[in-house]
This record gives C-alpha cells, structure tokens and sequence, in this order.
C-alpha cells in the first residue's frame, strides 16, 4: 500500500518538477529579454531627456563664451546668473503674475460648475440629461478656432454695451470665461462618469432625510468628488498653464500676457542673448515640471479619467 | 454612512413611485440655477459662435458692421479649393504629419507602454523621462528645440559647420517638415505611452502571463489577448492622433510666427481669423479644419456614450 502510495506520488512529484522547470526555462529566457529591453528603452529614455539637460546645462552658461569658443567648448562659467537677469530683464514676475490671474481662477470655476452640471445630470433623471452631457462633450472637441471669430466681436460688442472696451477683450476676464467655456465639457464629462460610481442610495438617503438639492450637492456629494476634482484640477491647471492660442488672440496688451504666451515675443526680443532665454525658458517650465513631479499621480489619473470611462 | 444603513429597509419598503418626491419651490430654482449657468457659459461661447462661423463662412463680412453682411454662397469656399494653392499644400503637410503619427509615433507610444507595463528594471524612471515633454509648454519646447537645431547650435556644432554654411534645420525646405515631425513626436509619444499604460494597468496581468507560458510570442500575446481588450483606449488612441495631426498649430507657430514658414492648415486659419488678414475666408478655413475632424468626434462620442444610448 504505502510502496505504490509512495511511487504515484513520485510520479506526479516527477511531473510536476518538470512542468516547474519549463515554465522555469520560460521564465528565465523572459528575463534576459527583458533586460535587453530595459536598456534598449533606457537609451532612449536618456536621449528623450536629452534636450531638456541641454539647454539647462547652457542656461548656466553665459553667451559670451559660446559666441568665443563654440557650443562645445568646455565651459570656464557655470552660475545661475543667466537666471537672476532673466528674472528683472525679462519681467518674469508680472508674467507670473498674469498667469495666476487667469489660471486660478479658470480652474476653480471649471471644477465648480462641471461638477454642478455632472451632479444634476448623474442624480437626477431629467428626459434632457443624455443631450445635455453629449452637449457638453461634443463641445469640448470642437476647434478652438471655428469659435473665434463670433468671440471676438461679441466680446468687443459686449465691451461696448459696459462701456469698456476692454472689459473682455484685452482682459483676463475674457480669457478665463473661454477657457471655463471650453474646458466644462471635459469636467462635466469626467466628473459624471465618476458620479455614476457613486451608490444611488448615498443620494436617496440624503432626499429621505429631507435635505434640499442645495445640501445634497454641497454636503453630501461634493466631499465625495474629492480624488477627481484633485486629478481634474491638477490637470487643467498644467493645460491652462501651458495654452497660448486664447491669450494670443484675446489680448493685445503684452504686459497682460501670461508667460508661455510673453516667451514666444521674448524669443524674438532676446535672440541675441540665447542662453538667457534659455534660463528664462527654464523658469517658464518650473510650474509645471514641480506639479508633474509632486503630484504626479494626481495628473495621471486626471488625464486617464477621461480615456477609461469609470 | 450610518444615515443609509438604518434607512435602507425603510427604503426598499417603499414603493419606487413614492420614492421619488416632486421638488419643491426652492429646489427647481436651484436645480435651474445648476443647470442654467454652465450651459448658458457653455452654448454662448462654444456652440453659438461655432454655428456663427460656419454662417458666416458662406458671406462677405469686414467684420465692423453687421449690417454689412452680405451673402456669398459658396465664393469663400471656391476661392479656397480653386484660387488658393497654398491650401492644397497646407493640406498636404497636414496629411504626411497624420501618416507619421499614424504609422510611427502612436506606434511607438503604444510598444513603450506595452513594455514598461511588464515592470522592467527602471520603468518608474522611463514613464517619467518620456512624459516630461508633455507637460512643458510649447513655447518652452520652441526654445528648448531651437538650442540644438540654431546655425549655432549644438548639432551644427556637431556637425563641425561654422555659422555661414551651417544648416538651416527650420528654414530649408528639405529638413523642416521632418524636424517639426520630430519634435511633435516627442511631446505625442509620451502622451500616448501614458494613454495607454492607463489601459494596460486594468487589462488582467495573469492573461498575458498565461498567454507567455502557453508559448505565444511576446507580437501573438499582443494582437490576440492585450489589444482586443483595449478597445476603449484604442478608440481615443486613435482619436487623439487625428485630431493632433490635423489641428497641429502651436508649434508652428511657435517657431515661424504667423508668416508660416511651414504651411499647415491650422496657420492658415490663424492667419485668416485673427489680425490683419481677418475675413470671412478665415471663417470657411476653420469650418474646413472642422469638417475634416467631425468623423474622429463622432467616434469618439459613439464609443463612450454607446450604454447611454440605448
């Protein structure tokens, strides 16, 4: 009994240990293309980065040197004074300044209302909701510059009617209602797939308990939304950030420009001194680069909350 | 929390007709007031304008008057099909920037992730280097860029060409288009990696291990398990490249200003709608540049709201 009890299991034990070093063999030979593979993309991740190191690297050189000894020249100065006269000689912080008056609050009204609207379409079974969130959507694709003309003069018509020519067109406030315009239809269509996510029982307790849609929205729902609104918020800043078309066409002042849209004239006016516009480049990309990575998880999922629905 | 358990038996005994309570005075008001502002926002700045453009794509306007205008028909269109040879070229780039995205660079995008989703070695560090373009502004991209490709820049410098015979990568005809392609796959790579890393993340891991030791090879164990299960990023995946291949704009810009030392249709709009060279030609441009991305949009659309369809 115990003699064939003990040859079955050798047998199976056999089969077993043989399965186990074929998926072994497949296992190991997965490794070593893995590591070709790492180091293939590895050479590439370098050379991806590659501009970006160049052109710090030369933002901590002066010009002098290079118009004297060429771009390879092995460099005498390395110093963060290209940054400190980038910084007066370029006005960089009126820019700043004009960015965070737009970007701020763009976003905070994007998030406010596409959360409104993405609420009452998710919560409330209206005969309209479909359309309005297609609406919504479908707008957010449409060209920036099929849209433009009619903004312009309806700005300027309506700058007219105030008595201010400039209290949309050439002003901030113009600028920020496009984008919060624009931008909406992404939030209300992020923010309402998430809201689907949500129990319907969370919403019919709180109507149970008699509280109007008022306390429903602001006290029940919204402290749900935190991790979109994060993502979202993280994500509409860089884009806001980094547009340029709106600011170009909507304004004409330069000195209310926001700094991606004030570079592009910076390069023609300091061409003669590149390695300072590289400095000044470099702090343009600040921003940016510190949300990307501080908050990186936040911005990936914002972009991703959109691409895969729920 | 607490409020939903207890409830939740009192819930369910209720009939479904009982459940829903009509609203009352307070609450339409707020329920308007949600809805009435974004979509206000939303149709006057987005939809109305769009629906202007293409109106006015079909008249003579100076744009001072709106008494003024006048109709066409079909003048600004013909003028641009038959008089405007330019067009034909701008179209051109447009097409050969959507074959490159198309066969090279979403490609690309699409491998990287296939790859460092599997946790090689170093894949935190890869996913950073090759999506830190995509968050830097194009402006600072144009600065960035202009570093290596200036006659005086490192790859002249490489080159071992002086500034008189150096390489002219932005002006001469026969490099521009393939440089601008260059850098516009070195931002839409890392986008697309990013897209579709997001996607891989929820495909089930044990598939494609299964998948490797029932021996399929790594290209079998793609086509046949991975992407039919991405469907959905597949759809914007697709999506995105047409739409960025035919707006492409920013960059461009960025680098030859608005004389356009490359034609491309997003320019020719720009040129068209905004500064001097406004006319309602503009405004047939832009309704082109729509047309030509309304069947990306629509698949788009068709793909996520096909449940809500129904």
């Amino acid at each position: 009994m115990s003699v064939t009890e003990g040859k079955f299991e050798n047998k199976a034990e056999r089969k077993l240990s043989k399965e186990q070093e074929r998926l072994k063999k497949v296992k190991d030979a997965q490794k070593v293309k893995d590591r070709i593979i790492s180091v293939f993309i590895g050479f590439f991740a370098i050379a991806w980065l590659f501009p970006i190191v160049w052109t710090f690297y030369s933002s901590l050189r002066p010009y002098k040197e290079i118009r004297a000894g060429g771009v390879l020249s092995f460099p005498k100065v390395l110093n963060f004074d290209n940054y400190t006269s980038a910084i007066s000689r370029m006005e960089l912080p009126t820019y700043f300044f004009n960015t965070a008056l737009i970007t701020l609050p763009a976003v905070f009204l994007i998030l406010l209302l596409g959360s409104l609207m993405a609420f009452v379409v998710t919560r409330y079974s209206f005969r309209a909701n479909v359309a309005l969130l297609l609406l919504f959507t479908a707008g957010n694709l449409l060209p920036p510059q099929l849209v433009f003309i009619p903004v312009f003069k309806m700005y300027l018509a309506l700058g007219d009617l105030v008595g201010d020519r400039r209290f949309l067109y050439d002003s901030p406030l113009g600028v920020i209602l496009i984008h919060v315009a624009f931008q909406m239809g992404f939030a209300t269509f992020v923010l309402s797939s998430y809201m689907k996510t949500i129990p319907k029982e969370i919403s019919e307790s709180a109507l149970v308990d008699g509280a109007s849609v008022f306390t429903h929205f602001f006290r029940v729902m919204l402290p749900l939304l935190r991790p979109p609104l994060a993502s979202l918020g993280v994500l509409m800043t860089t884009w806001i950030y980094n547009d340029f078309f709106w600011a170009l066409v909507l304004m004409s002042t330069d000195s209310k420009r926001p700094i991606t849209s004030a570079l592009g004239r910076l390069t023609g006016e300091f061409v003669t001194d590149y390695n300072l516009l590289a400095a000044g480049a470099m702090i343009a990309a600040l921003p940016t680069m510190v949300v990307f990575f501080v908050l990186r998880k936040q911005f990936v999922s914002g972009l991703t909350l959109g691409a895969t629905k729920g | 929390m607490k409020s939903s358990t207890t409830l939740d038996p009192v819930l369910q005994k209720l009939p479904k007709a009982k459940r829903r309570r009509s609203f009352s005075k307070r609450d339409r008001l707020t329920l308007g007031i949600f809805i009435g502002i974004p979509t206000f926002l939303h149709v006057a700045l987005v939809w109305f304008p769009a629906a202007a453009t293409i109106y006015l794509s079909f008249t003579y306007w100076t744009g001072i008057h709106i008494g003024d205008i006048q109709w066409a028909g079909l003048a600004n269109y013909e003028n641009i099909f038959f008089n405007t040879p330019i067009f034909w070229d701008a179209l051109r780039v447009n097409v050969v920037w959507l074959i490159w995205f198309g066969a090279i660079a979403t490609p690309l995008g699409i491998l990287l992730a296939y790859q460092i989703d599997r946790e090689i070695r170093g894949s935190k560090f890869y996913q950073a280097a090759y999506y830190l373009p995509v968050v830097l502004s194009l402006a600072v991209i144009g600065v960035i860029w202009n570093f290596l490709l200036r006659p005086d820049g490192l790859v002249n410098g490489l080159l071992g060409l002086e500034i008189s015979e150096a390489v002219s990568f932005f002006g001469d005809d026969r490099y521009n288009i393939w440089v601008i392609l260059t850098m516009a796959s070195w931002r839409h790579i890392g986008y697309i990696m990013l897209l579709y890393l997001a996607g891989l993340k929820a495909v089930d891991a044990s598939l494609r291990e299964a998948a490797s030791i029932d021996g399929a090879t790594e290209w079998q164990s793609f086509r046949k398990v991975v992407f039919p299960t991405m469907k959905p990023v597949n759809v914007i995946v697709i999506v995105i490249t047409i739409i960025e291949s035919l707006r492409a704009f920013d960059l461009i810009y960025i680098i030859y200003g608005s004389s356009g030392g490359l034609p491309i249709l997003g320019v020719l709009v720009f040129q068209n709608i905004a500064g001097e060279g406004a006319s309602m030609k503009g405004a047939a441009y832009a309704v082109i540049l729509f047309l030509l991305s309304i069947v990306p949009i629509i698949a788009y659309l068709r793909a996520q709201f096909k449940e809500d369809m129904k």
